[in-house]
């Protein structure tokens, strides 16, 4: 029931920090013992001292990330890094994929594992492992890649969730489009389950929805670990049996990744607003999931701008249709409920058979996870993580770039 | 090649800095000529360079890279320079060259530079990495520009500077030579590229991923350096430009550390390396905005590598380096040419060069073919500007 979270590279470690910061707030907040309990145990270590130590292993072939972020920790006073949990080089990776997979990789290959397999063994019992890192850069991308075949092939039978950061689609690193590829094309092979999110989207998620003016990177990476955030902390599953569940990453995995060849998860939280406002605004569930229901078909990632015109098509004479008509039909989707009067919410109209492709029932399509603790400080909130055609548009947009700079000249 | 500049460092304040092992000096110079440098010197001071270099790597626990600084237009920086290159690669062929060269502008006080350039160029080309080429009459404009606005936009200040009251602020000398102006950019320039490195920020960027980034194809690493905003030594407490201001400027040719317009022709990639209390949402606001007005290559459409370090250079509160692989250097490059032939139809100067030993006409043109073939690729990829290239097909995927 334990979660080893592998950071990798600069935006794995920074946004691994986040993650964890917002874990061990929620876990801490309130009077709520077993879900804390559980929470804990999930993702922390408690030492002989009583300290939480992050079940986290941080690597990156560059000291500064590492160093900024187990600082980070340390200063909250409420959770850290352990002190020898984490590996650096000296000279980067020079956004190089190649350079990542094929010379740092196997180079460090050994210190690596030597330092998962320490964490994995503080465990009573592994749930699962989960890599965070880019695809854009070089030693994220390259080497998150070969640790993520070095763990296949040392724990055949745990589950992989791979966290991806996809970055903006104007630019951060030239060489991104390459490094994207190679990665997804390797990971597909030895993933359970690819979550990702993108900065393009989280970006205007912080400027329409949070109204930060001067947003920065610190704020795009507290977006995506509340999102992750929901995802990961404990719920009740319906096979659970009443308690938390303890093989999360499984029950995902076999949840949403009902064929090998679909993947890619996709995440979606509702509400999201500026801290400031959440004690002046009250939802229902009613409102809450039938704007969480059109983001998902108009494929909207915020609760701004929803196409309410886009509906399914009829059930009767429907054409598989291709990327292009702006319905966004789902393989599977699980939602994840927390917070008050979650037992009262009624899921039905995510069960519809118009949104699934058809060779996959709605019972077995839809799941629902609920946790009656708020999370977050949200008094009730909605996580919707898809597997769905919303990331087609993007992944097309970085295969279609790749090979126009590959093929040209 | 000669002692004084060297002695003169080691009498100032930077003396503690520098190891007598780490410095060779010989007695004659180079007297401007590339041959003697690079051929003479190079033999002559083969293995010992090749001793101290080593003896200053082994001093690293991860070397990353080599930082070459020289003018093109003398003898010995531009010929035992290169020379040194070439054997910086035999000796270290996994570490990077980022070099910074010197060019000589038109009304250059050596009349052989033209020769000691394309001479230098040919190895720069085939033995650097990547090599930020910086003209003196760009620098001189832009000291003269500093110059302009500290004085018409505050005339107290040139009261203040000429105070007998200390006025606290670091790095302002009473007597400044004339090129320590000129010398300080440049030292930004390579301090904003370091700074990265050096650092921490949300987006570091190190030095081997500048060359990757920017260089598409290995000849072609020629990168335009440009700086916002503009400083000098004696002006640490210029007024701050608007953030935005501050992109606008490293895209305008005033602030182009060569003389070159790039916004006119095309670029192959881009890399923005901020300083200071910038943040993600600004930097891409910057290159939305500006990305109109710049052409890029079919295969680059977004390419655009960025940095963000969270700090500043001193006395400032934030600062931009932009460095851009564009093709407006080929103009640069053929007016150098256009400068050369001017001297070699007439074999003017061209004795002395011959009669170093190793030296031939074959130099010569070995060299011309070069900077020939290197501008014709710069030319070949202009063409594409401005044309829609449609998208190479996609492969088939068997089904």
């Amino acid at each position: 029931m334990s979660v080893v979270t592998v950071q990798l590279g600069q935006c794995g470690n920074q946004v691994g920090q986040e993650l964890f910061d917002v874990l061990c707030s929620d876990a801490l907040a309130g009077h709520r013992k077993t879900y804390s309990t559980a929470s804990c145990e999930r993702f922390f270590h408690l030492t002989s001292q009583g300290d939480l130590e992050a079940r986290a292993v941080l690597i990156d072939m560059e000291p500064k990330a590492i160093n900024s972020s187990m600082t980070k920790a340390l200063k909250g006073g409420r959770w850290r890094y352990g002190e020898a949990s984490h590996f650096s080089q000296k000279q980067g990776s020079g956004n190089n994929w190649a350079n990542g997979f094929c010379v740092h990789g196997p180079r460090h290959k050994d210190a690596v594992e030597e330092l998962v397999r320490r964490e994995v063994e503080r465990c009573d019992r592994l749930a699962g492992l989960m890599t965070m890192m880019s695809v854009a850069g070089g030693t994220g991308s390259g080497v998150g890649t070969y640790i993520t075949q070095c763990l296949r092939d040392i724990y055949p039978a745990s589950f992989i969730l791979n966290h991806l950061t996809w970055p903006y689609g104007t630019g951060e690193v030239i060489l991104q489009n390459y490094n994207s590829v190679l990665t997804l094309a390797h990971l597909y092979q030895l993933s359970d389950a690819i979550v990702v999110h993108e900065n393009d989207t989280v970006h205007g998620i912080c400027s329409r929805l949070l109204n930060i003016k001067a947003i920065a990177f610190t704020d795009i990476n507290r977006v995506i670990a509340h999102q992750l955030g929901g995802v990961l902390q404990p719920a009740l599953t319906p096979d659970s049996n009443g308690v938390y569940s303890l093989n999360p990453l499984g029950e995902l995995v076999s949840a949403l990744c009902c064929h090998p060849e679909y993947k890619l998860l996709s995440v979606s939280t509702i509400p999201q607003m500026p801290s400031s406002s959440v004690p002046y605004s009250s939802f229902s569930w009613t409102g809450l999931l039938k704007h969480l229901r059109q983001m998902l078909i108009s494929n909207t990632k915020m609760e701004e701008g929803i196409d309410w015109h886009v509906r399914p098509p009829p059930a009767s004479g429907r054409i598989r249709s291709v990327a292009g008509s702006s319905f966004n039909t789902s393989l599977a989707n699980l939602l994840i409920l927390r917070g008050k009067d979650v037992y009262c919410a009624e899921t039905g109209n995510f069960e519809e058979a118009t949104i699934y492709t058809p060779w996959l029932s709605p019972a077995e399509a839809f799941s629902a996870w609920k946790s009656p603790i708020p999370f977050n400080k949200y008094e009730k909130s909605a996580t919707l993580v898809s597997n769905s055609q919303a990331l087609l548009g993007p992944l097309e947009d970085i295969v279609r770039k790749a090979w126009n700079m590959f093929a040209s000249r | 090649m000669e002692e004084g500049v060297i002695s003169q460092i080691l009498q100032g304040p930077l003396r503690e800095l520098f190891d007598s092992a780490q410095l060779l000096t010989d007695v004659s110079g180079s007297g401007n000529n590339w041959a003697t440098g690079h051929m003479t010197y190079g033999s002559v001071y083969r293995e010992l360079i090749v001793d101290k270099l080593r003896k200053a790597a082994e001093l690293c626990d991860c070397l990353q890279c080599f930082f070459l600084i020289h003018s093109l237009g003398g003898g010995t920086g531009s010929g035992l320079g290169t020379r040194v290159l070439g054997l910086l690669e035999e000796e270290f062929p996994g570490v990077s060259r980022i070099v910074t060269s010197m060019y000589p502008s038109a009304e250059d006080d050596v009349i052989t530079s033209p020769y000691n350039s394309v001479l230098a160029m040919r190895e720069l080309t085939e033995h650097a990495h990547c090599v930020l080429p910086v003209e003196n009459q760009s620098l001189m404009d832009i000291v003269q520009k500093i110059q302009m606005v500290a004085h018409g936009a505050k005339p107290e200040l040139m009261v203040r500077r000429n105070a007998t009251l200390s006025s606290g602020q670091g790095g302002v000398h009473e007597v400044e030579k004339p090129f320590d102006a000129m010398n300080n950019i440049v030292a930004n320039l390579l301090l904003n590229m370091t700074s990265s490195a050096r650092f921490e920020g949300c987006l570091n960027v190190d030095l081997n991923e500048i060359a990757m980034n920017l260089v598409p194809f290995p000849r072609l690493h020629y990168l335009v350096p440009s700086l916002a905003p503009l400083y000098t030594l004696a002006d640490v407490n210029a007024v701050p430009r608007r953030l935005d201001q501050m992109f606008s400027d490293a895209f305008s040719k005033d602030y182009q550390l060569i003389h070159a317009n790039p916004k006119q022709s095309m670029y192959l990639a881009c890399a923005l390396m901020v300083r200071g209390n910038v943040h993600v949402s600004d930097l891409r606001r910057n290159i939305e905005r500006l990305r109109p007005s710049l052409s890029f290559v079919s295969w680059n459409q977004e390419g655009w590598k960025t940095g963000l370090c969270s700090v500043p250079p001193v006395g400032h509160s934030h600062s931009l380096l932009a460095l851009a692989n564009n093709t407006c250097v080929k103009l640069n490059f053929m007016e150098l040419k256009e400068r050369f032939s001017k001297l070699y139809r007439k074999k003017a100067h061209l004795h002395h060069f011959l009669h170093v030993e190793g030296m031939d006409l074959g130099c010569f043109t070995e060299a011309t073919s070069s900077l020939d073939s290197l501008i014709e690729e710069y030319d070949s990829l202009d063409a594409t500007k401005d044309q829609a290239t449609p998208d190479p097909l996609r492969l088939r995927i068997a089904t």
